[in-house]
């Protein structure tokens, strides 16, 4: 109770963390909410990694979190897609919803959420297949035999994943035989065929070379008219290059979030300002 | 100066081993390749056993390793999908049962033996007598089912533990990257885990095989026979094995002297056939692994 009280106490100080209303509500028309998280914590046995995390991600946009290493931004992205659930002795309090349905509730349908929110891993992973079966996996076990079917979803997501001029003449070998930045790119199109709504990649380039990075980069701006996004990066170029709305982690708390421009020009934080100058982290 | 002597210790070691290893094999090469003959491959003991061939033991030990074998993977590779991919790390449960199959490892093979005559034969086979046979003596009697059960039980450790660590070995972003798909557990397991973990699963066979297939106390009392003027063809038949013909000859023979070539002989052919067995499943385990390599 002390403990909690003393968290509650710091928070208070710290207006920009809790962010009830949208960030900066007057430059910020029309824009669609697809994602609330409303004041969200969350632990690893008695470790508290997520400290009261409120923030929107918004439709058609890609939303960057930044943040050094261990500050929880890989577990807030996931908690979107449950991904967490995986890990024993964790639990969380408050709520996250996807459009107007609270994902967060423990009854939840965990299948149907991650075919309607994808991931793309830090270290890519291609599942030890053809090229095609990769793509093809999450129709697959949804149910989808009809091959007709498959081959033309299997086509149209490495399309969007800018990898079928690439690999289409060899469709039926290994994916383990593609270069690491085709694959991480296969895992977008892998993550792309079972139509998601939302498209959460954690730290998708941090193995990558520059050329495959900008590449992906591409991508993702190019993916965004019809996905939303969530780019979590310990690479700030990156966040400030492709994303519309940034959010800065630190130690488990969401510090700021902004639009990516005002953020990274003019951040309302001391903290932020140092993190993005390299004064640490 | 003490790096070059310690290289020179272990280099030592090794060629130790290795000279003993081909003074055994070389010594058994030598004496048993006289008797060789597809007579001996091909027909059964006579005169005593100081004639005629072995057929009857290589087609026993192929039998009792195929049975035990059946009954050996499904449940020790279902032991560790429980272990490994079902139960929390920490459960109390998992625990104990770690620890039971690590002490199982570490029973002597006698004790199985006896544990096989005790169990399989006096309570399950009795049991199945009295219940579906009235009292008559079907199954409350060693025979190659119960001895291919108890070498299960012999190899069960193995193939657990073999099975486990190939499941462990299956990288977790593979895993994760089902699951975030949207597949349930069963469909990740099935399509994802076991068929990345199979060569290393049959590992867990291979080594299952090796170690049943040159077992013999395990099967003195559950099953193997002396002598026996017919195959196996019930699973409540005894039946004769290749390392035990090589005991009974050894020890039980009336002329234990005039057995001496066909001891070497039946010794070479079951070094052949475990290293032929051996061969097989890691043939099999080269291709599996060629085709996940190759993504098909």
């Amino acid at each position: 109770m002390e403990v909690m009280g003393e968290e509650v106490e710091t928070l208070d100080k710290l207006p920009q963390i809790r962010l009830d209303t949208p960030a900066r509500p007057e430059s910020l028309p029309a824009e669609k909410e697809k994602i609330r998280i409303e004041d969200f914590s969350f632990w690893y046995g008695k470790t508290k990694a997520l400290d009261g995390i409120t923030s929107r991600v918004y439709q058609n946009r890609i939303t960057a979190y930044i943040g050094p290493s261990g500050c929880g931004k890989s577990t807030f992205l996931r908690c979107l897609n449950r991904m967490n659930d995986l890990i024993p002795h964790t639990r969380w309090e408050g709520r996250i919803f996807l459009d107007e349905e609270e994902i967060s509730r423990p009854s939840l349908d965990l299948t149907a959420l991650r075919r309607q929110v994808g991931m793309v891993f830090q270290k890519s992973n291609p599942f030890p297949k053809t090229i095609f079966e990769n793509v093809a996996f999450g129709l697959r076990i949804a149910g989808e035999g009809n091959l007709p079917k498959l081959s033309a979803a299997v086509e149209e997501s490495l399309k969007q994943a800018a990898l079928w001029e690439e690999v289409k003449d060899k469709l039926e070998r290994s994916a383990l035989a593609l270069s690491g930045g085709q694959q991480q790119r296969l895992c977008i199109a892998r993550a792309l065929a079972v139509r998601p709504e939302v498209i959460l990649l954690d730290e998708p380039c941090s193995q990558l070379d520059p050329i495959s990075t900008a590449k992906i980069e591409e991508l993702l701006l190019d993916l965004k008219s019809r996905y939303t996004i969530v780019l979590v990066t310990h690479n700030m170029q990156q966040a400030a290059r492709v994303s519309d709305f940034s959010g800065f982690f630190l130690l488990g708390q969401l510090v700021e979030f902004d639009d990516t421009r005002k953020l990274f020009t003019t951040p309302s934080d001391k903290r932020t300002e140092d993190y993005i100058t390299g004064r640490f982290g | 100066m003490k790096d070059k002597l310690f290289i020179g210790l272990s280099a030592l070691a090794m060629l130790v081993i290795l000279a003993m290893l081909a003074l055994i094999l070389g010594n058994i090469f030598w004496f048993g390749k006289d008797r060789l003959s597809w007579e001996f491959i091909s027909a059964s003991p006579r005169v005593g056993m100081t004639e005629g061939g072995i057929f009857p033991a290589i087609f026993g030990t192929v039998a009792l390793v195929f049975l035990m074998t059946i009954a050996v993977m499904p449940a020790g590779v279902m032991t560790a999908i429980y272990l490994e991919e079902y139960a929390r790390a920490d459960s109390k449960m998992v625990h104990i049962v770690q620890q039971a199959v690590a002490n199982l490892a570490g029973v002597p093979s006698i004790v199985f033996g006896l544990f096989g005559l005790g169990f399989f034969v006096n309570f399950v086979g009795r049991g199945v007598d009295g219940l579906f046979f009235g009292g008559e003596l079907n199954y409350g009697q060693p025979a190659i089912l119960w001895a291919s059960a108890t070498l299960a039980l012999l190899t069960l450790p193995v193939v657990i533990v073999t099975t486990s660590e190939a499941l462990r070995a299956v990288p977790r972003e593979i895993k994760e990257g089902g699951l975030a798909l949207g597949a349930t557990r069963l469909q990740n397991l099935w399509r994802i885990i076991i068929p990345s973990a199979l060569p290393g699963i049959l590992t867990g066979g291979i080594l299952a095989v090796s170690r049943g297939a040159g077992e013999v106390a395990p099967i003195m009392f559950t099953g193997a026979a002396y002598f026996l003027p017919y195959l196996p063809t019930s699973p409540n038949d005894q039946f004769m094995e290749l390392g035990y013909h090589v005991y009974v000859m050894a020890t039980q023979s009336p002329d234990v002297e005039a057995t001496k070539p066909i001891l070497y002989s039946t010794v070479l052919v079951l070094l052949a056939l475990t290293f032929l067995l051996n061969l097989l499943a890691i043939y099999l385990r080269a291709r599996l692994r060629k085709r996940f390599a190759e993504g098909r």
